[in-house]
This record gives structure tokens, C-alpha cells and sequence, in this order.
């Protein structure tokens, strides 16, 4: 049998919970529901959707594209000053991203240490491309923490069966490695992509605010609360209701944890 | 017999050394029989690859491949929980290491599926390796080790991780796949059954060296260290012969079926050992008083450890517990008959 809640425990958790749910109660309230189906459909928001869709998704491609092999090594490759890597890799984790996006200017903008040297091929700053950066500098820790976990978990075992088999290191992480670990690599893209659709300091720091080309849906919320509030909480709605199909995809794995 | 593998292998680790030299013939099959933690397991993993030698040589058909990393060479290895690809079929798990040797995918299945049907599983080829039986997963495992054509295979405990009944099956295929198979075998068990069903030659392996080694029979005969004693069931004990007589320092003098002089071991097993509440009269030979230290049923027998001079097994039947009335610290006296008392040099 289970003992009773003790009062000094019950009333502080509701609480919690309360301050937790009600602003979300509050936008569901406060929507705009007769019109909701118009102002969806208006260019402003579309585009911002569509931008934000498209950045997110590319930024997670990025991601995983360097995240993984990053991964791999901060599981399995000793090297010294392993762990002072794996702490500048989560720094984003805990960096306020307008910070992050003061950084990235002072790298790749016109006059960073780096924008420099390709100043005359492409620009970063304000533009779609940027975006894409901003998102994937402040997302990547995600992925990389989500995937390291995943492999250190793995059974090493599994590719000495491979090796046995005459599989290359190449072919092993390819077609043991990685299938073993998909499901680390797929939470970790999810949680991924979530953080980078959510993105705005770093954002609207390097990136700055042009709607089409810069302007993402958390810029477009925060743009409209100056002059249209409902436009805002139907952004807003759409944004959580992407997040509450994340959180549902990631059931599984992360709430029954 | 040319010898297909030769190899010796040293492996320092963690205040462990291990040093054994292997042999094996083609069509050969050699088991590393042992103790757990006896370096048995080491031992195959340096000949696939997994471990470094610290010291020492593998030879492979005339090749010295020890430098070679484990995908560069010809070896197949079932491992003990046989670690199937969990994502692939049974089909591709087979077709895994052709497909590594750069064979083309529909040839790689058309051969897995050969191996496949020839292990019994043509029915299962699309199933996934939580799908399969234990005695189904060993089979697919053997298959996919057979698939690379490897000059060697290792097998490392094989059929521990089945069920008694379904080991008894797998233990019959897998000694048929043996014996079609034309390259050297090394496998690693510690079940003497295994052993001595598999194996053409048995190596004793006790902390990491090599205690004996023979055919089964050979070695099921006269073992010569406790262990092997204990798993092939007989009482062993070191002693000095001077003709049928050998004696056992500090303890006794035992006749021996056979004439011999200088260190030998003696033998015989708990069968041979009669108990008797007073001195038995008539042959006054092996007979000494003793104290029972404890009564196991084993079989339809029951097995009767004694203390005293020597410590002795003894295998009586039901009808001579009750009649003696065996109990532990009950005084005793034992007797062996000096015709199945075998001494053999140490």
C-alpha cells in the first residue's frame, strides 16, 4: 500500500503543475477560433511556416551530418582532452543563443575571423543560409548527446561479429553501427529539429528579421504581439502544436522513462 | 597431417598471462577445455583478431597473420550468445560476409540461402533473430561463420547458452557440420561432454597454460590435474610406484593394476570404492578407515565424499546407505579394488 501524499508535497506539486499548463489553457483559450482557418492562411503566416519547416529540416540535415560522426568519436575514439571536447560541444546547451549569435556574426560575418576569407563568393549573415547556422549551432548538442549516449550503450560485441565477417571499419559502422543505433539517432533528430524550429536569439541576431527569406515563426510571434495579438497566438498555436506531435512521437522513449 | 593452424599465443592483461600453443590439422577439430576464467575465451579471440598477443605467432596455412587485423582474415567465429544482427534477417545476417568480401548482393543471398538449407533452416530465411528459437539462432550463427569459407573456425561455447534438450540436437548437427567442414576447428567449452562428443583432440586449459592435452579417450582415462579428474569423474592422486605398489606421501600405499616405478598419478573411479562399517576381511589391499563427510544422490546412486588418509568419492547404491546407515562423521571403512586402481607416469 502506498502511504498518503504528505500535504507540504501535494499542494506545491499542483501548484507546479498549474503554472505549467495554464499559460498553455490561456492560448487555447484566448485563440481566435472563428477566424483560426483565415488567418492560417494568410501569406504572412504560411511564409513563416514554410521558412520555418524549410530551416528547421535543413538544419537538422546539417546536423546530422557532422552531430553523428561527432558522436562516434566522443563514444569511441580515445584522444586527449576528450572531455574538455564533450563540454565545449554542450556549451550551446546552456549559452543564451543571442550569445551564440553574437558569436557566430563575429565568425562569419562580413568581418569575422572567417567571413573574411570567402567575403567576395557568399554572405551568411542575413540570410536564409544563416538561419540554417544559427539553428544547427544552437541545435546540435541535441543530436550529439542523444546519438553518444545511444552508441556508448550499444554492444560493442556486435561489431567484432562484424570484423569476424571480414566487414571493414567503414562497412561496420555503416551496417551495424548505425542500424543499431537508429533509434538514438532518430529521438535525437526529433528533439533536434524541435530546438531549431523554436530558435530566436541566435536567430534573429545573425540572421536578422526579413519576412521570406529570414523571418521564422518565432520571429513572426513575437513581431506580431506589437501589432496584431491574434495573429501571434495562432502562430503560437501552430508552433505548439507541432511540439505536442513531437512529444507524442518521442512518447515512448522519453516520458514512460 | 600438415598443420592448417599453428599458432602460440601470449596475452599479458591485467596481471593475467596467458600462453598456449595450438595446433590443429585440416578437418581437425581441437577443444580448449577448461575452467571458467581459464583464458580459454582469450585465447580465441586473439586467434580471430579481437585481442592483441603480446608475444607469440599465429600461422594460417603458412601465413603469419597475427599482424593482420580480424577482417583480414580468413576466419569464421560463432560467438557464445551467437550476436546475430538483430536488424537483419537470417538470410542477410549469412549473407553479411560474402557481401564484405565483395561479392554481389543477389549472388551473397543466393549462397546464404545454400548455407542456410544446409543447416536445417530453408523455412526461416526472412526471420528476424528474435524470432528463431536458441537452437535456430546457433544454426544461423554457424551458417554465417561457414559463409566466409574460412581456412579456421571458432566456436566458443557453442551450445552453452541451450536448453539440455535442445543442446542434445544441436550437439549432433553441429558435430555433422564439423565433419564437413575441411578447415581446422578450435572450440572453447567447459562441459566435458561437449568435449568429448565434438573434439578430435582435447587441450586442458587451467589459469592461462596448457595442463594436458590427447584424444578424448586419453584423456577421459588418465586425467592428470584435479580439474579433469573431477569433470571425468574419477579420484586422482599423485604418488611414488615401485612395481604395483605407489605411494601416496603422507597418506598411504595403494596396489596398482600396473608395474611401475618413480612419480606417477593413480586413478580409480568412485564405482570401484566399496564402504564397510567394520575392517573387511581378506585382502587386506587399499583398505583404510575414513570419515564421511557428506552423502549427495547423484544419478540413481548416491555419491559419499570422505575424509582421512585420502579424500575419496565413492558411489554406493540406495540399498547401502539404508544397510550402513551413512551419516556424516559416521566412521567408515573403504576399500578399492586394486584391478581398477590405475597408475599411469606423471
Amino acid at each position: 500500500m502506498r502511504g498518503r501524499t504528505p500535504w507540504g508535497l501535494a499542494v506545491p506539486a499542483v501548484a507546479g503543475m498549474a503554472f505549467l499548463v495554464l499559460p498553455l489553457a490561456g492560448l487555447l483559450v484566448r485563440a481566435p477560433w472563428p477566424t483560426l482557418l483565415v488567418r492560417l492562411a494568410e501569406p504572412r503566416v504560411v511564409e513563416a511556416l514554410r521558412l520555418s519547416l524549410l530551416t528547421a529540416t535543413a538544419a537538422t540535415a546539417l546536423c546530422l551530418v557532422l552531430g553523428v560522426p561527432l558522436a562516434w568519436l566522443l563514444a569511441r575514439a580515445a584522444f586527449p582532452g576528450r572531455g574538455l571536447v564533450r563540454a565545449l560541444v554542450t556549451v550551446p546547451l546552456v549559452l543564451p543563443p543571442v550569445v551564440g549569435g553574437v558569436a557566430l556574426l563575429l565568425v562569419f560575418g562580413r568581418n569575422g575571423l572567417a567571413g573574411r576569407w570567402f567575403a567576395g563568393v557568399f554572405s551568411l549573415p542575413f540570410t536564409t543560409a544563416g538561419v540554417v547556422v544559427a539553428e544547427a549551432f544552437v541545435a546540435m548538442p541535441f543530436l550529439v548527446i542523444s546519438v553518444e549516449g545511444t552508441l556508448r550503450a550499444a554492444d560493442l560485441r556486435y561489431e567484432e561479429a562484424a570484423a569476424t565477417l571480414g566487414a571493414s571499419r567503414w562497412t561496420v559502422f555503416r551496417r551495424v553501427t548505425l542500424p543499431l543505433v537508429a533509434p538514438g539517432v532518430t529521438a535525437g533528430a526529433v528533439l533536434c529539429w524541435a530546438r531549431a524550429l523554436g530558435e530566436f536569439g541566435a536567430t534573429i541576431t545573425f540572421a536578422g528579421n526579413f519576412p521570406g527569406t529570414t523571418q521564422t515563426m518565432p520571429l513572426a510571434v513575437y513581431l506580431a504581439l506589437e501589432n496584431d495579438p491574434d495573429a501571434a497566438i495562432v502562430l503560437s498555436l501552430v508552433l505548439l502544436a507541432v511540439c505536442v506531435a513531437v512529444l507524442a512521437a518521442l512518447r515512448d522513449r522519453w516520458i514512460r522513462a | 597431417m600438415a598443420a592448417v593452424l599453428s599458432a602460440r599465443l601470449v596475452v599479458e592483461r591485467d596481471g593475467f598471462l596467458l600462453d598456449v600453443s595450438i595446433e590443429a590439422a585440416a578437418g581437425e577439430v581441437v577443444a580448449l577445455l577448461g575452467p571458467n576464467g581459464a583464458g580459454k575465451t582469450t585465447a580465441l579471440r586473439a586467434l580471430a583478431g579481437l585481442v592483441r598477443l603480446s608475444r607469440g605467432e599465429i600461422v594460417l596455412d603458412g601465413e603469419a597473420i597475427h599482424e593482420h587485423p580480424a577482417e583480414r582474415r580468413s576466419v569464421g567465429m560463432v560467438f557464445q550468445d551467437y550476436l546475430l544482427f538483430p536488424h537483419l534477417s537470417a538470410l542477410d545476417n549469412v549473407a553479411f560476409g560474402p557481401r564484405c568480401q565483395g561479392t554481389p548482393k543477389a549472388r551473397a543471398r543466393d549462397q546464404a540461402r545454400d548455407w542456410l538449407e544446409r543447416v536445417g533452416l530453408g523455412a526461416h530465411l526472412h526471420a528476424r533473430p528474435r524470432e528463431l528459437s536458441g537452437g535456430q539462432a546457433q544454426r544461423v550463427a554457424l551458417a554465417r561463420a561457414l559463409a566466409v569459407r574460412p581456412r579456421l573456425l571458432l566456436l566458443d561455447e557453442p551450445l552453452a547458452a541451450l536448453d539440455a534438450h535442445t543442446r542434445l540436437e544441436v550437439r549432433a548437427g553441429l558435430r555433422r557440420h564439423l565433419e564437413d567442414f575441411g578447415g581446422a576447428t578450435v572450440l572453447v567449452t567447459h562441459d566435458p561432454l561437449d568435449a568429448m562428443v565434438l573434439a578430435d583432440r582435447l587441450v586442458v586449459v587451467e589459469n592461462g597454460a596448457i595442463v594436458q592435452q590427447g584424444s578424448p579417450a586419453e584423456v577421459a582415462r588418465q586425467p592428470r590435474t584435479d580439474y579433469v579428474a573431477r569433470l571425468v569423474g574419477l579420484n586422482l592422486y599423485r604418488g611414488v610406484a615401485a612395481g604395483h605398489r605407489v605411494t601416496i606421501a603422507g597418506a598411504l600405499t595403494l596396489s596398482a593394476a600396473e608395474e611401475l616405478s618413480g612419480p606417477v598419478f593413480v586413478a580409480f573411479p568412485p564405482s570401484a570404492v566399496a564402504l564397510f562399517r567394520t575392517r573387511p576381511d581378506g585382502t587386506p589391499r587399499n583398505t583404510w578407515a575414513a570419515t564421511i563427510a557428506g552423502v549427495e544422490r547423484h544419478g540413481d546412486q548416491f555419491r559419499v565424499s570422505l575424509d582421512g588418509p585420502l579424500s575419496v568419492s565413492a558411489d554406493v547404491t540406495a540399498a547401502a546407505v539404508a544397510d550402513l546407515g551413512l551419516l556424516p562423521a559416521q566412521e567408515v571403512w573403504v576399500a578399492v579394488k586394486a584391478t581398477e586402481t590405475h597408475a599411469y607416469p606423471a
